[in-house]
């Protein structure tokens, strides 16, 4: 009897996992099935032509333009808003209040943002559709994600560190500086690298406040489409799901790319590993 | 070393010679918001000594030892009144916490070294305070370790993580980073608690070694540690000192009924 009933459990576990890979198979199987065929060099570095047969280099570039103001704006302010919160601010109604908000803004769907976007950043802000706009959207989107796993890396610092670190007569800064952030830091590229998901998967919010304009930005001020909106208009205009698969592809290696780098470098930051 | 060790029965010196009071401590209290801790504390700790507080869990021998460096200070909510007056300077009149800490080592029950290699371990405290100079680090590197008697089994591996020692190594790595801001006293919480017999004994070595050179305060829940090791001994009870005496006399003959409970394990 209790054979059996390990058995079966076992079976729904296997099949729980199972299922989960094999949807991501699925779904990354099918992105490579239709879309490899137009993977070529070309297709990669050369201008978007409206008259089919174009490339996507504007959108890898508008999409890295993206990703990097916005981490730049949104890592030092998230980092530095968690370390108030968790190391400095007296625990009470202010900082419980700021943390309130901080969880309802991860919940936010991503319109939203655009919307607020589109309103304060593109009009009452007089930026219009651009780069910068999308990009200070994001800042605002990812911030409450950084601010929360700083936060719970910071948490997972023993105790003990800091009274090491604070017996041998150091200031708090130093102790931060040089035992607290450098052990926490695993935690914190964890929330820089989600953050980066988030970024290269957001349509909605970018949709709303860089435009839609299909040609190489000539600057951080100019309209632009990243990756993400460029298939999902191809699909909505054109029906051309080759084209979306094929972006899907770059899409998955640049997420690859940039996961491994961030590993890598939150290796080397780890002094623990030798 | 040998294990014939485990069996040495502490001889105890008749008479300690009277030395100069490094710490005094008078009328201490301490609150945890409303609920107090200490009660009324008041011992005077000898320079070059081994001090022993002894009394069983949540007496308040580790509260009263993190006031010697303003520990408590970390946690909210701490009140004291009275004072604490090392080499003649209240420590609660000023504000120079940091020049209480250099002076003023700590050494914690379990071994607390950085994520770093051995060698920052030591050299934390030095930078921290400002030392740049590479000649002059690896001078105090080996010489604490060397201080802390773990200098021959790291000296090859310095550069290799601190986390990849044993309990007991870590724990003299520990004593080695304290000892490496030259302080005047080093106050140790159960250091040996999380340890075996073997390293133990090893730190009680080093302690009666050190006491040359350093004041020594020391928590400790092992009684034969307490009486192996240390010059003088107070027993604490319920946030009070309730006897503070030369150890041979606090084991042999202690004045109060509540003391000689305690160490002939009547309770605790």
């Amino acid at each position: 009897m209790g054979k059996l009933k390990d058995g079966i459990l076992l079976a729904l576990l296997w099949g729980a996992a199972l299922l989960t890979v094999g949807i991501l198979v699925l779904i990354v199987g099918f992105i490579f099935y239709k879309g490899i065929g137009l993977i070529s060099w070309d297709f990669i570095v050369s201008d978007y032509s409206p008259l089919g047969g174009g490339g996507i280099w504007p959108m890898i570039i508008t999409t890295l333009y993206t990703i990097a103001i916005s981490l730049a704006i949104a890592t030092p302010i998230g980092i530095l808003a968690a370390v108030y919160l968790q190391e400095y601010a007296k625990q009470g109604r202010l900082v419980r209040t700021i943390r309130f908000a901080t969880e309802c803004l991860t919940g936010i769907p991503s319109i939203i943002y655009g919307l607020f976007g589109a309103v304060f950043f593109v009009t009452a802000m007089k930026m219009g559709m651009s780069i910068i706009a999308a990009s200070l959207t994001l800042t605002i989107m990812i911030l409450p994600v950084i601010i929360r796993t700083t936060e719970e890396a910071l948490k997972t610092v023993p105790r003990s560190y800091r009274e090491g670190s604070l017996a041998l007569g150091t200031t708090k800064l130093q102790t931060l500086y040089k035992v607290i952030l450098p052990s926490a830091m695993p935690g914190i590229l964890s929330g820089i690298i989600l953050s980066m998901g988030r970024i290269i998967g957001e349509s909605a919010a970018i949709f709303l406040t860089a435009g839609t304009v299909a040609a190489m930005p000539e600057s951080i001020f100019s309209s632009a489409r990243t990756l993400t909106v460029h298939s999902y208009l191809v699909t909505q205009e054109a029906g051309d799901i080759e084209l979306a698969a094929a972006i899907g592809i770059v899409l998955i290696v640049i997420i690859l790319v940039l996961n491994f780098t961030a590993t890598f470098i939150s290796k080397k930051l780890d002094k623990s590993n030798y | 070393m040998s294990i014939a060790m485990l069996d040495w029965k502490p001889v105890f010196a008749d008479k300690v010679p009277e030395k100069k009071t490094k710490i005094s401590v008078k009328n201490l209290n301490l609150f945890y918001g409303e609920k107090q801790a200490l009660y009324e504390v008041s011992i005077d700790i000898k320079e070059n000594e081994i001090t022993a507080l002894i009394g069983p869990s949540g007496c308040g021998k580790s509260t009263f030892l993190r006031t010697l460096n303003r520990m408590n200070d970390l946690i909210d909510n701490v009140k004291i009144s009275g004072s604490i007056v090392i080499d003649g300077e209240d420590i609660y009149k000023s504000n120079d916490v940091i020049k209480l800490r250099t002076k003023v080592g700590m050494v914690f029950q379990k071994p607390n070294l950085f994520p770093m290699s051995i060698y920052d371990n030591v050299a934390y405290g030095p930078r921290m305070h400002g030392l740049r100079n590479k000649k002059k680090l690896d001078e105090i590197v080996e010489e604490s370790l060397r201080g802390a008697a773990i200098w021959d089994e790291v000296k090859d591996r310095l550069k290799s993580s601190a986390l990849g020692l044993s309990g007991g190594q870590q724990q003299r790595v520990c004593i080695a980073r304290a000892i490496a801001m030259k302080p005047d006293v080093i106050l140790m919480d159960e250091p040996t608690s999380a340890l075996d017999p073997i390293s133990t004994l090893k730190i009680e070595e080093l302690l009666v070694q050190m006491k040359k050179d350093y004041t020594i305060v020391i928590v400790t829940h092992n009684m034969q540690q307490a009486a192996r090791v240390s010059d003088r001994t107070a027993f604490f009870l319920n946030g009070e000192l309730v006897e503070f005496d030369v150890t041979s006399k606090i084991f042999s003959t202690p004045s109060d009924k509540r003391t000689e409970d305690y160490i002939t394990g009547r309770f605790g």
